[in-house]
């Protein structure tokens, strides 16, 4: 296995419905990652492309062979990925492997989404497509609905009274909102950064319990990074930012989870893979931008990858501890919920974040200071699909 | 090697409010909905057994937002029960008021009837669901 580098990384604004087309977007993205590297689109061997709706939301299908080509990509291997809301994540990590293999030693991976234009009738109906289409969906599950479930499930498990529970998960929210309005590339940025309980607690109820505010927007986006072997990337950067760990995990319907639940267990077995193959612990993580869909869902996360006790992360958040300056920096980017969530490109959006964190080039306000290690994680589905990843500044 | 009881037989079944699952004769364990092996040791050497349909409600939400072409039924309430047999399956929940549904459902005792879902322009057909109701 050969050391794997980020050399550069790329993304568009997340946003709201774009004018522009997946192709497009995916190329503003794509060549601000091949500029920062010092390369051109003819030195990137492979392309790895996570795009989940493309073909609802625009008729398109086969994305990565235009979005290669639009680029000046030319003739060279270009491969969809669709884990849902995971998706660029499953394509960035096959990347790192094909690169640490050997077999290619420049590869663009990352992913493209326009989830805001399908509008919401459309797009409910396309992300309730990644539970079981048969045994789920004829109950009218949604994915707020997923959440909805496991917010109850966590309340009755953990025995924390339902109303302390969202107002904790309410923090989460105050919180990805406050960073979020600091991020030029997120969804909200200059706005909710004056969010309170009760309005988190107050707006319009999406599936109890989760309000508006409990819950990611749709958005149309698209990040990308390249990867390269140590032996390119220290010719081309004096900045490398090595992948030391990634783990992936699969499983079936939320009620064939019943023996974890609200434990999502392919996240376990997917970070302690990450962990191992980076010779790391969770308390050794920086930064860890994560898979916050739905406010429970940081809960949930960061019991899972290990950085609080089970059914107590809403403490956590409350005491500041999952914020810039506690125990581990949670989504200083914003996260999903302020970020955005273009569900094929999300993975992507998150690797950014960390290298550029990392490398020390976020606006000050929501710089981890002095940050070495950070982690990565991203959910598909009801918890059927799940990656991890580490990464290490390299200087 | 064929799968011992498809979606199609489970669903037939259902929409006569009887449900299908599978018992491992290696471990004795009850997979529902239908799996190609046993849930917790992967054996495939199952057999089709009728299921009782009762159980505990473990968690529920109401909905108020729907997925396109299901607008008109909003708000209901979706529950994930754990059977008698062990299983949680997903279903919906009748006879309460769906917007007044709240943590006392937690542990309520339900039985087991059906509504089929007429299916949309992408879900292959019509898609039977357990329909409970507290007992
Ligand atoms: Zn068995």
């Amino acid at each position: 296995m050969k050391k794997v580098a980020v050399v550069g990384v790329g993304e568009t604004k997340f946003s709201g419905p774009q004018e522009k087309t997946e192709v497009e977007l995916f190329a503003e993205a794509a060549m601000e990652a091949i500029t920062e590297s010092n390369l051109k689109p003819k030195d990137i061997k492979a392309l790895f492309i996570g795009n989940v709706l493309g073909d609802f939301a625009e008729g398109q299908g086969m994305v990565q062979s235009f979005a290669a080509e639009n680029i000046g990509c030319l003739y060279v291997p270009a491969n969809r990925y669709e884990g849902a809301c995971a998706s660029a994540s499953m394509a960035i990590r096959d990347a790192f492997i094909w690169v640490a293999s050997g077999y290619y030693d420049i590869v663009l991976a990352g992913g493209v989404e326009r989830a805001a234009t399908m509008g919401t009738g459309l797009a409910t109906r396309t992300f309730a497509m990644f539970s079981d289409a048969r045994y789920e969906y004829p109950a009218g599950i949604t994915f707020p609905a997923v959440f909805a479930m496991l917010t109850h499930l966590y309340a009755d498990t953990y025995k924390i009274p339902l109303q302390k529970l969202r107002e904790q998960m309410a923090r989460v929210s105050i919180q990805s909102y406050k960073h979020g309005s600091a991020n030029p590339r997120a969804q909200f940025f200059g706005k909710n950064a004056d969010m309170t309980v009760e309005k988190v607690l107050g707006s319009f109820m999406v599936s109890t319990p989760l309000t508006l505010h409990d819950c990611c927007p749709f958005s149309d986006g698209a990040a990308t990074v390249v990867l390269a072997s140590e032996e390119v990337a220290k010719k081309l950067t004096g900045k490398p930012v090595y992948i030391t760990g990634t783990g992936q995990s699969s499983c079936g319907p939320l009620g064939n989870q019943s023996d974890y639940l609200p434990r999502i267990r392919a996240r376990e077995i997917s970070s302690q893979r990450a962990y191992e193959e980076a010779g790391l612990k969770p308390q050794d993580i920086d930064l860890c931008e994560l898979h916050d869909c739905f406010s429970i869902a940081s809960l949930i996360a960061t019991e899972s990858l290990g950085f609080f006790d089970y059914g107590t992360a809403g403490e956590a958040w409350e005491k500041g501890e999952a914020d810039i300056g506690g125990k581990i920096a949670v989504n200083p980017s914003g996260g999903l919920k302020a970020k955005g969530h273009p569900i094929g490109a999300t993975g992507a959006g998150q690797v950014y974040e960390v290298v550029k964190q990392l490398r020390g080039e976020v606006e000050p306000e929501r710089q981890v200071e002095g940050a070495r290690l950070g982690m990565t994680d991203t959910l598909g589905g009801d918890g059927g699909t799940l990656v991890n990843m580490i990464f290490e500044r390299g200087w | 090697m064929e799968q011992k009881l498809i979606f199609k037989d489970y669903n037939e079944a259902l929409k006569q409010n009887k449900l299908l699952g599978l018992k491992c004769r290696d471990c004795g364990a009850i997979t529902v909905p239908p799996k190609m092996v046993c849930r917790q040791c992967a054996s495939p050497d199952m057999e089709v057994v009728e299921l009782k349909g009762s159980g505990k409600i473990r968690t529920f939400t109401t909905v108020f937002v729907a997925s396109e072409g299901r607008e008109d039924e909003i708000p209901y309430t979706i529950v994930m029960v754990e059977l008698d047999d062990g299983p949680w399956i997903m279903g919906n929940l009748e006879g309460i008021d769906p917007k007044e549904a709240s943590m006392e459902l937690v542990g309520k005792k339900v039985k087991m009837g059906n509504k089929v879902f007429p299916g949309d322009k992408y879900s292959a057909g019509e898609g039977a669901r357990p329909l409970f109701s507290l007992v």
